[in-house]
């Protein structure tokens, strides 16, 4: 009673290793597909004993995609541990660092990660089918996104010295200020990179006019919706109060980040690495949600910055204003957060405090315990220390982007498999769409990984009694 | 002649030095000239060549049994291999977990964190890789180049390879050799 087991592994042009197993029926038909998460490093465990003022440092190493998001979640997490309110000029700069990552990471995966899939096609020859090959294409739009890039890496390299793992963000505040020539190297390319942002966003649009049949077979279902919002339900990405609409789009809780544990736990399954963060009144699987750019424009009301806020509008009618529930449009909305991102540094530069030099708060009110909370590129990043009074992490617990879209990314990859594989005539365009509806959520399984860490795909045939058939890993 | 071939994987690492790959910026078109990039986790070929590479390249250490595959394998069919960065060189931050007992760091991420439910158990499918003690990768197979940094810089990373190809050792000094 052969049921087959079909393996893609590595899944590529996604952060981190992961592998699918497709199980086949013997009728041809697909019995279930699974994400496992192939990887743990321990970084909750090995931080224990450590000093709180070394987490800023050590976290950023468990992922050097969004390095910024731990660094500063770190350093959010230690304020409160001590008790030591960061001045606002200090929290302005932390912002200014926080969007140049949105800009490089969320660039990067749509032009050089994505993009291929979607300029080249699915069905490009692999050989080709990668940024290289967009390269050879398209020259010209290919130096535009290397410059995206570039750009949030220099707004990094500016205030940390270096443009991954950089020291900036201290308990307190941070360890430099803006001076008036740095202010105006960020400004000098800004237009340019809003222009490519911009473009970016036409491009999908040309591209979801084109594909719109793929877009709505493509894994589309409902879920939550889980992000940070500032006081008027609007988009935050640095610090908010968490809010989770339900699958109508209606708000179902808004929480502190502090009070998370009476809000989300994880679910545990023996074939992953990665765990599965859940609302916990809804129980698992069925308080399952989703974060990052899907989840964030979904779940958020509207968007503080002109042209950012006008594009989400245009989102919002996608599905005639109902939480928008097609994986592929998480490329869409993620480009409506990098141009978000870009408004904001604007907006940041022009405020009166940002060269301050009140950047350090030095006065201590010892806690004990904290949470630091913000919006990471992939979705709501926590990390929540105890520490002994000489300053000895006694508790660390971390809840990573991807973690929070664990059950999408599997659910997209078993319906996108039923969709797609067919028993007769696998071809490597359709194992390459079951691999882009992982990579659609960007999942970074560096980050995942904390706990978690690489992501090859492969695909596994099996059978009913579990044995492998053949393995797919398309080399 | 046909240009020399490159390829790269990462095993435990974070992808920083992958990252510090692609902040050689406009200089990875001049590179697209000088190497046939091949398989690596940007491009979608999965393995790198059976007839082999020039240069094969490393991120992260070793912690899993899966990563002594990746790694023996990079090494059967690369000319030259390259530890790429902190991790791959000495096992870098993710080697920390050596100072702890691999079933505890297990237990307290599945199982006892805080918010982990009831159904907290340390995965142990079939699918799933069997985690080991974390190691530097000289320390399984032979290095060719050592490559070191947290990530390396660009520049060095840029150096490095450009002297691989054109069938040069690269001279690690001064500013490229850098250990943080
Ligand atoms: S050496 Fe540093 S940047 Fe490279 S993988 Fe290791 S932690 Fe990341």
């Amino acid at each position: 009673m052969a049921t087959q087991k079909i393996t893609i592994e590595p899944v590529t042009r996604i952060e981190g290793h992961a592998k699918i197993t497709v199980h086949v029926n013997d009728d041809g038909s697909i019995d279930m597909a699974r994400l496992h998460i192939n990887e743990f490093r321990g970084f909750e465990k090995f931080c224990e004993g450590r000093l709180l003022s070394e987490m800023p440092q050590i976290t950023p190493r468990i992922c050097g995609i969004c390095p910024i998001s731990h660094h500063l979640a770190a350093a959010k997490a230690a304020d409160q541990v001590l008790g030591m309110t960061p001045p606002r000029p200090a929290n302005l700069l932390r912002e200014l660092m926080h969007h140049g990552q949105i800009i490089q990471s969320s660039g990067m995966h749509f032009f050089e990660l994505a993009g291929p899939d979607l300029l080249l096609g699915f069905d490009a020859d692999p050989a080709i089918r990668n940024v290289i090959g967009m390269a050879e294409e398209n020259p010209e739009l290919t130096l535009k996104a290397i410059n995206l890039r570039k750009f949030g890496q220099e707004v990094i390299a500016i205030l940390g010295g270096r443009r991954i793992h950089p020291t900036f963000a201290v308990p307190g505040g941070v360890n430099k200020t803006l001076s008036p020539k740095e202010r105006e190297t960020i400004l000098a390319d800004l237009e340019e990179t809003k222009k490519t942002a911009q473009l970016g966003i036409f491009i999908m649009k040309g591209w979801a006019e084109r594909n719109h049949k793929d877009i709505d077979r493509f894994a589309v279902f409902p879920t939550g919706y889980f992000g940070l919002v500032n006081p008027d339900n609007q988009l935050e990405m640095y610090d908010g109060v968490v809010r989770l609409v339900g699958q109508d789009g209606n708000e179902l809780v808004k929480f502190a980040p502090e009070d998370y544990l009476d809000h989300i736990a994880e679910h545990v399954e023996n074939w992953s690495y990665l765990k599965f963060p859940y609302y916990k009144p809804m129980g698992w699987p069925d308080g399952s949600y989703r974060v990052g750019p899907l989840g964030r424009l979904n779940m958020a009301d509207s968007i503080d910055t002109p042209l950012a806020g006008q594009d989400h509008k245009i989102f919002k009618t996608l599905n005639g204003g109902k939480p928008v529930e097609n994986t592929l449009y998480y490329h869409y909305a993620r480009m409506i957060e990098v141009l978000h991102s870009i408004e904001k540094i604007e907006m940041l530069l022009q405020d009166p405090d940002i060269m301050s030099t009140d950047i350090l708060n030095t006065k201590e009110n010892f806690q004990g315990e904290g949470v630091g909370c913000l919006e990471a590129p992939r979705g709501t990043l926590f990390h929540h220390y105890r520490a002994t009074e000489d300053r000895r992490l006694t508790m660390v617990n971390l809840i990573v982007s991807t973690g929070h879209n664990n059950y999408a990314m599997c659910k997209s990859v078993d319906m996108v498999a039923k969709e797609y594989v067919k028993d007769h005539g696998i071809t490597e365009g359709m194992l390459n769409r079951v691999e882009a509806a992982v990579r659609a959520h960007d999942p970074c399984l560096s980050c995942s990984t904390h706990a978690v860490g690489q992501m090859p795909i492969v695909i596994d045939v099996i059978d009913k009694s579990g044995e492998t058939i053949q393995t797919f890993s398309r080399d | 002649m046909a240009k020399p071939k490159v390829s790269s994987d990462w095993c435990a690492g974070c992808s920083g030095c992958h990252m510090s790959f692609l902040d050689m910026d406009e200089r990875l078109l001049e590179l697209v000239n000088l190497a046939d990039i091949r398989a690596t986790p940007f491009t979608d070929l999965k393995h790198p060549d059976e007839d082999g590479v020039q240069i094969g390249i490393i991120e992260g250490g070793i912690n899993n049994l899966t990563h002594i595959e990746v790694i023996k394998r990079m090494r059967e069919r690369s000319k030259y291999l390259v530890a790429f960065g902190d991790c791959a060189v000495f096992g870098g931050v993710p080697a920390m977990r050596n100072f702890f007992d691999l079933q505890e760091t297990l237990r307290y991420a599945y199982i006892d964190t805080i918010s982990t439910d009831e159904s907290g158990k340390i995965p142990n499918d079939p699918e799933v890789a069997v985690m080991t003690r974390v190691q530097a990768i000289s320390e399984v197979v032979k290095v060719d180049v050592f490559l070191p940094g947290c990530p390396p810089s660009a520049d060095a990373i840029f150096y490095t390879l450009s002297e691989l190809a054109k069938g040069r050792m690269p001279k690690l000094t001064g500013d490229l050799l850098n250990w943080h």
